[in-house]
């Protein structure tokens, strides 16, 4: 039986990611992901991004965490929202509920006024989306489980197999 | 914080490696970075200080093969050794499933080691999270130093709770894949018998 933290199902994936597709659409941004405060990537949609996205999603959440552990030095509960500009590029980062962070990649084809607009109500719509999925975790992790016994062997043998000196 | 991904059929894992400052965390990722053939790696990203010690962290996903239908995928990071870190240390520790802790075997450097594994209980506990509940193996790195402890008195002081270690020389790559084998079969297979974490 596999419990991990959490989980996303078809149904979650889809619903998020049509709500990223609706934002890139409306926001005119050229990418958008959804990151867990881990550094995890849970979506991506729009443009094909030419950077690596896995460390994009890492340094992300770091930039998340730091900002949050600032706010708090400060004396503020939370930065919910950054901005980093850019000369051609900037970044509009948002956070979502459980700690997942939405981050808008834009050009000088739209506004930040628009984006932030935009982001707002993409904000208020994943977090009904991601509290209904760790509402639904407590029991889809019973029901659903492929993994078992073949499979961690599986996974072992994987480590065995790369790690090979 | 483990993550599954039914859609994509993905599985995350994230294990941090832990240390004092200097004890070859980095050297660590490195070579496991250098070895592994490039599909079973993502990019290495460093943030450190032109003197080359961690100052945020470093990150190297590795990928295993598909796996009834699954892929996992490990997520390795080092924290910045120097106690005024914390900050960035404490970052970092959020939602690990596993942690390797570096060790630096010279005499020296024993305070040092005490220091910081003292350091990771308390960073632990403000996550809720405690040695031996979740996975952990120790490694007693620089073994060829002039100054190295024996083994037997490393253990003895510092790992009393007699969790899986390993003997490494980092740089040369002694002892790194078995590390990192110990601690991702663990994470594997606490996945498996975890209670719901929700």
């Amino acid at each position: 039986m596999v419990r991990a933290e959490w989980a996303i199902f078809e149904e979650d994936y889809w619903a998020i990611t049509n709500a990223l597709e609706a934002l890139v659409q409306s926001a005119q941004a050229k990418h958008v992901l959804l990151v867990d405060r881990t550094g995890q990537m849970i979506a991506q949609v729009g443009d094909s991004p030419d950077f690596d996205t896995q460390s994009f999603a890492s340094l992300c959440a770091a930039d998340f965490e730091a900002n949050f552990a600032l706010a708090k030095l400060i004396g503020e509960d939370d930065f919910s929202t950054l901005y980093h500009q850019g000369a051609r590029d900037s970044m509009y980062l948002g956070k979502i509920a459980r700690g997942v962070v939405l981050a808008v990649v834009f050009d000088k084809s739209t506004t930040l006024g628009l984006v932030r607009l935009r982001v707002r109500r993409t904000v208020e719509e994943l977090n009904v989306i991601i509290e209904g999925l760790f509402d639904k975790l407590q029991y889809r992790n019973e029901e659903y489980d492929p993994f078992d016994q073949e499979f961690s062997e599986g996974v072992e043998q994987e480590i065995d197999n790369l790690f090979a000196d | 914080m483990s993550l599954i991904n039914y859609s994509s059929r993905e599985i995350n894992c994230k294990i941090v490696y832990y240390g004092p400052g200097l004890g070859g965390k980095t050297s660590n990722i490195q070579y496991i970075y250098d070895k592994l053939a490039p599909e079973t790696k993502g990019k290495l990203v460093t943030l450190a200080t032109e003197m080359d010690r961690t100052l945020f962290f470093d990150f190297l996903p590795l990928e295993l093969g598909e796996v009834k239908g699954f892929k996992t995928r490990f997520h390795l990071y080092t924290v910045p050794g120097q106690v005024y870190y914390n900050a960035s240390r404490k970052l970092i520790l959020r939602g690990c499933d596993g942690v390797v802790f570096v060790g630096d075997s010279s005499e020296a450097r024993f305070d040092a080691n005490v220091e910081s594994l003292y350091n990771l209980h308390e960073n632990l506990k403000e996550y809720n999270l405690e040695l031996g509940k979740i996975p952990f193996v120790m490694q007693w790195n620089k073994r060829d130093l002039p100054d190295a402890l024996p083994v037997a008195e490393l253990n003895e002081e510092l790992n009393p709770e007699g969790f899986d270690w390993f003997e490494a020389i980092a740089y040369k790559g002694d002892g790194v894949f078995d590390t990192l084998k110990c601690v991702a079969k663990q994470v594997l297979r606490q996945l498996q018998t975890q209670p719901a974490g929700v």
